[in-house]
């Protein structure tokens, strides 16, 4: 089996020069083959001929998720639709959906890209690959089930929802590599275990490949120690291909990307310059194999940055850092700009307080009311009303202090955050005027 | 020494009832019940049978659920008998963080007290004379 041991350990320079290569390519692909981005590219009077380094595709003009979505369904497809393979598409929650189109190669890369998880885990035809990412349109299910065939290992495409199911799987067929959002794994431990069955002797879990939405290391280490097993973060979007874009190796520390397939940028969100390596910034992708779906300069709207230095692992792929929140996940409260990882990043100081919380905003008058429910751990003595009274008071100064916004901080019973089988919900809106 | 039964609970409709029926169907009894609230939320403080194992239901069905080590001291059932105690425990130095009482026949009443060093209120209480009820003597 070809672990692309090669590719992944490849010098710097000559990953640039195959990227250069690539980018070159897809630039004019794009200018040939898209009407959207012939306009573009002669708008902005970027020439797609005359790229001679990877500076000079700083020239050319971003794309973004609203270009994707004006040219619904075919208007982005660099190839005749009888080339395209398949087809997947963004949930669409907020506007009309973006599509992806892939042809047979952009279908292996996909499943290479994604198997570098699973070979980050030493993992190959000794595993059996348990996916619960939701198959279908999304790109969890299939791009991992790809990733999965690509590795070589058996593959079960279990999909979401019946976690008791995925639990008599998980234990009857000896999964070793779980593959689904990082808050369904912690679903499927905690309903394991009011089942009365312990995951962490009961099932075989060597690793688990999880991304789709953030988590925090406190809930890694939390689904560390229930699963008994390690956790990879995942990065991907439909956009530019689905999970496999990035991902994290053994080392956990920060994500490779798969630089032989994607050009990495990150900009100033504000100014749209590339920013120094090391600084906070926003993803910008540009394609460099992909045929059916390609894409030039892609904001993906995901606050991340380079890592410096090289990975211990020894692979010269770059590293980002774990997502930081989105750009326009940004909360506007009371005119101040509010990420939900800051709230995150607030919550994991407190021992005491769950990992399950949710933020509701809601309106009073016309002031923005923001209230945090959290559900607190099993140990917290709260016999005495002051006690809940104090953390209330401390979650309460911290978010004060973190977010420059009043907060009300409230402590609920347990269970009464919702447990979703996808995403966690972390904010509920319900402003005059959202959404 | 005897093991309180304590439950948080957000204060909305039917909760309280819905508590009261897990107990019962574990077949859990109850000798007294109290409330502290504020407006979001409740305390509620039971002394019943099988304390751990009623933890162990309630967290089965949802609800935060611990156990507390209290003293219940036997008073005498008439004017004066909790105001004795306290003066007692006030020239004892102990201190108090919560407490409610009930009485179980015409002569004996019962002073559950919460104190922060439970051990040490313990014996001074006894050595004071006063006896400590065991939870068999109460459910």
């Amino acid at each position: 089996m070809d672990t692309q041991q090669d590719i992944l350990t490849m010098p710097h320079e000559q990953l640039e020069a195959l990227q250069l290569e690539g980018v070159k390519k897809t630039v004019v692909a794009c200018y040939e083959n898209v009407a959207f981005y012939r306009e573009s590219f002669d708008a902005a009077g970027f020439d797609p001929y005359a790229v001679e380094s990877l500076d000079d595709l700083s020239k050319a003009p971003f794309v973004t998720k609203q270009d994707l979505r004006d040219n619904y369904p075919f208007g982005m497809f660099a190839v005749p639709r009888s080339e395209v393979k398949e087809i997947h598409m963004s949930s669409g929650t907020t506007g009309v959906a973006t599509v992806g189109g892939y042809t047979d190669h952009d279908l292996r890369i996909w499943g290479d890209c994604f198997a570098r998880g699973i070979r980050f885990a030493q993992g190959g035809v000794d595993d059996v690959c348990h996916i619960c990412y939701g198959y279908g349109l999304f790109t969890g299910g299939l791009g991992a089930h790809y990733g999965s065939l690509a590795a070589g290992c058996t593959t079960i495409p279990i999909s979401a929802g019946n976690t008791e199911r995925q639990i008599r799987v998980l234990r009857e067929m000896g999964s070793t590599i779980l593959c689904c959002t990082p808050s369904y794994a912690m679903h499927i431990a905690d309903t394991a275990i009011e089942m009365g069955i312990d995951p962490a002797t009961e099932f075989s879990l060597r690793a688990g490949i999880h991304g789709a939405e953030p988590f925090s290391n406190n809930f890694r280490a939390d689904l560390e120690r229930k699963l008994n097993y390690k956790v990879l973060d995942v990065y991907g979007l439909t956009e530019t291909m689905g999970p496999g874009v990035a991902i994290e190796c053994w080392e956990q520390d920060g994500l490779h990307l798969a630089e032989d397939h994607f050009f990495a940028e990150i900009i100033d969100p504000e100014t749209g310059e590339r920013v120094p390596d090391g600084e906070w910034g926003e993803l910008v992708l540009t394609s460099i194999d992909r045929e059916a779906s390609p894409v030039v300069r892609y904001r993906t709207r995901d606050i991340t940055r380079f890592l410096p230095g090289t990975c211990k692992c020894g692979r010269t792929h770059k590293r980002i850092d774990r997502l930081h929140g989105r750009t326009d996940d940004m909360l506007i409260v009371r005119g101040v700009n509010v990420f939900p990882s800051q709230i995150e990043d607030v919550m994991k100081t407190f021992e005491e307080a769950s990992s399950w919380y949710q933020l509701e905003l809601t309106t009073k008058g016309s002031l923005d009311v923001v209230t945090l429910k959290v559900e607190v751990n099993p140990g917290f003595d709260f016999d005495q009303m002051s006690a809940i009274q104090n953390l209330q008071r401390q979650i309460k100064a911290a978010l004060k202090t973190a977010l420059s916004v009043g907060v009300e901080v409230k402590v609920v019973e347990p269970k009464s955050i919702p447990r979703s089988e996808g995403k966690a919900k972390r904010i509920i809106d319900l402003r005059e005027g959202a959404n | 020494m005897i093991e309180q039964l304590t439950v948080f609970l957000e204060n909305t409709e039917g909760r309280l009832s819905a508590l009261c029926r897990s107990l019962a169907d574990a077949g859990i009894d109850m000798s007294a019940l109290t409330i502290a609230e504020v407006a979001d939320y409740g305390v509620v403080r039971i002394i019943c049978s099988d304390p751990e194992r009623a933890v162990d239901v309630l967290d089965e069905k949802g609800f935060r659920a611990m156990d507390t080590r209290v003293l219940a001291i036997e008073v005498p059932n008439k004017p004066g008998g909790l105001a004795d105690l306290l003066e007692t425990l006030g020239k004892l130095g102990v201190n108090i963080e919560y407490g409610y009482c009930f009485s179980i026949d015409s002569n004996r009443a019962v002073d559950v007290l919460k104190v922060s060093d439970p051990q040490a209120a313990a014996k001074a209480v006894q050595d004071a004379g006063y006896k400590l009820f065991t939870l068999d003597e109460l459910v």
